[in-house]
């Protein structure tokens, strides 16, 4: 596996150093039909930092993300990402920023009319100026990312679950952005694909310094990535000694009926004395 | 089916036509906007143009010879028959020809948009476009608009023509009328003010099938149940626009072109 860009660009650098936040919300509010979902969350996600979501179905993590990237805009609050504030700019000026973010939706969300190499390469096509043999030569090498270069050709419908979900990641990294937000990828999928997705992620985090939003549904996943880092020398994650836990940029947050009941580190989540987060963590 | 108020329904109503209305309003604006999706255009040109040949040609002949057969037994009596190719060329070009085209592509793409859009909408692949930083008002709608405008009036020319084709067809072989004569009498009668109005409808129309179309497919909400309704709906709100915008365009048309 190689490389697909270099892990920081000048221009991520310069932004890095504009923003003081990869994505920042302040008392955020938002409703559907009467019902509502967010109720005030605020929180920060630093630059290079995989900030997990927690919650029950339904407790507004999907929301939370489609928020950040200005795909659904909030009753109240305000949202910066990247140091641009969301809820303020027109949709017609947010396509700028959107380039810089990655998105796995929950259920892929790959363009079922174009083959896995179209959808990969969606990006870098709409960019134009690409020539043909760089867009194939990145696609390989996303592809090569997530091991599954031998299914160019095809068409999602033609993929497994996790296949797909792999595929969607794949598209989301091509450009290497500077914030993924990731939608329960490793949802309804057997261990091992959850595990191979894991890793990923974690490279993403170890070797590009990414930041990113990870909601998850299973929050043994989440504590893997606490414990584990990611190892450039052997290409697969290794175990933390006990010690070096908080030596990894992973942080928790929990959410309960619209509001933010646990944003920490993994020590202050086994230690906390909530009985919500106590239940919820056995 | 759940009830609402007389007033909510009223609102939601105005509400949709609000959005249309933003809808079109952006989908003209982005014509001259960056980026321009050509491939896209060219695709969708293919698909609804060529595409939509075989029904467009079989409607028209078979439209122009009805008319031809309908006509012969009123104009014989009045001993006018040779008049027969004029009111074939006027009906068709005017009225018939932009009309059952419009009706028939509306009956073809516009559900095609509302289905395909709409299966996007559910399946989250618009949100997944925006994520990606493309606008799906410039890449799905613009295109689609720009398409369906163009071929309506190449097939809205060509349904004429082959309108004609059958009342010449009825005229020779089954009223035994000399070809020229019909020839002659067809083309005569035709000023530019028919034409003009002619080449009018069907580019308001495109717009209509495609707008209508798009609204209810970007607008599609509850799963595959949700998009049969859009597609189901956009082929009755085209159409229904369709004939009730054509009465008033003719109306304003010979008002304005000074039709004797
Ligand atoms: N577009 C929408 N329209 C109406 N309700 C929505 C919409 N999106 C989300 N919701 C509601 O918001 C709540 C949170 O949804 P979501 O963020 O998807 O939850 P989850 O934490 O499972 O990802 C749910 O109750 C859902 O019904
Ligand atoms: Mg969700």
């Amino acid at each position: 596996m190689s490389a697909p860009t270099l892990p920081l660009n000048s221009a991520a650098a310069a932004t890095r150093e504009a923003a003081a936040h990869a994505i920042e919300f302040q008392d955020v509010h938002i409703e559907f039909e009467d019902h509502e979902v967010l109720r005030g969350v605020s929180f920060c996600l630093p630059f290079g930092e995989t900030k997990a979501l927690f919650g029950v179905a339904g407790s507004g993590k999907s929301t939370i993300l489609k928020l950040a990237l200005g795909l659904l805009k909030p009753d109240s609050g305000r949202i910066l990402v990247l140091g641009k504030d969301v809820t303020e700019t027109p949709e017609e000026d947010l396509f700028a920023l959107r380039a810089k973010i990655g998105m796995v939706f929950q259920e892929s969300a790959l363009f079922d009319s174009l083959t896995v190499r179209e959808n990969v390469a969606y990006r870098l096509i709409e960019e134009q100026g690409f020539a043909d043999a760089v867009i194939e030569q990145r696609v390989l090498e996303a592809l090569r990312f997530v091991e599954l270069e031998h299914t160019i050709d095809k068409f999602p419908s033609e993929l497994s679950g996790g296949m797909r979900r792999r595929v969607a990641i794949a598209r989301a990294i091509i450009t290497q952005p500077e914030v993924i937000l990731y939608d329960s990828p490793t949802g309804g999928l057997d261990p091992i694909t959850s595990n191979t997705i894991i890793e990923l992620i974690m490279k993403q985090r170890d070797v590009y310094h990414t930041s990113s939003l990870l909601v998850s549904h299973r929050l043994q996943d989440a504590f893997v990535m606490a414990t584990h880092q990611f190892d450039q020398r052997t290409n697969q994650m290794r175990a933390l000694p006990r010690g070096q836990f908080c030596d990894v940029l992973m942080s928790f947050l929990m959410l309960r009926d619209g509001k933010v009941i646990f944003d920490g580190d993994v020590r202050q989540l086994a230690h906390s004395k909530d009985e919500y987060i106590k239940e919820y963590i056995s | 089916m759940e009830l609402i108020s007389p007033t909510e329904f009223a609102k939601q109503k105005v509400l949709a036509v609000q959005d249309y209305t933003l809808m079109t309003a952006q989908s003209v604006a982005n014509l001259f906007r960056k980026p321009v999706y050509f491939a896209d255009i060219i695709q969708q040109a293919d698909l609804i143009g060529v595409g939509s040949l075989p029904i467009v040609i079989l409607s028209g002949f078979f439209t122009g010879a009805v008319l031809a057969v309908q006509s012969a037994n009123t104009l014989q009596r009045f001993g006018s028959i040779t008049l027969i190719g004029q009111l074939v060329s006027l009906s068709m070009v005017r009225e018939l020809g932009p009309v059952l085209t419009g009706l028939m592509v509306a009956g073809r793409n516009a559900s095609g948009m509302a289905s395909e859009l709409g299966s996007m909408v559910v399946t989250e692949q618009i949100d997944a476009m925006r994520a990606l930083g493309t606008d799906p008002m410039k890449k799905l709608v613009a295109p689609r608009v720009v398409a369906t405008v163009f071929m309506l009036f190449f097939l809205t020319i060509l349904s004429d023509l082959v309108g004609l084709a059958g009342g010449l067809f009825v005229s020779k072989i089954l009223l035994n009328l000399d070809a020229r004569q019909y020839w002659s009498n067809a083309w005569q009668s035709l000023v530019f003010q028919d034409v003009f109005m002619g080449l009018v409808k069907p580019v308001m129309f495109g717009f209509i099938i495609a707008t209508v179309g798009c609204y209810y497919g970007m607008t599609a909400r509850g799963g595959t149940q949700g998009v049969g309704r859009a597609t189901t709906q956009a082929v009755v709100a085209a159409s229904v626009l369709i004939v009730v915008v054509d009465l008033f365009v003719t109306q304003f048309l010979m008002n304005v072109l000074k039709y004797k």
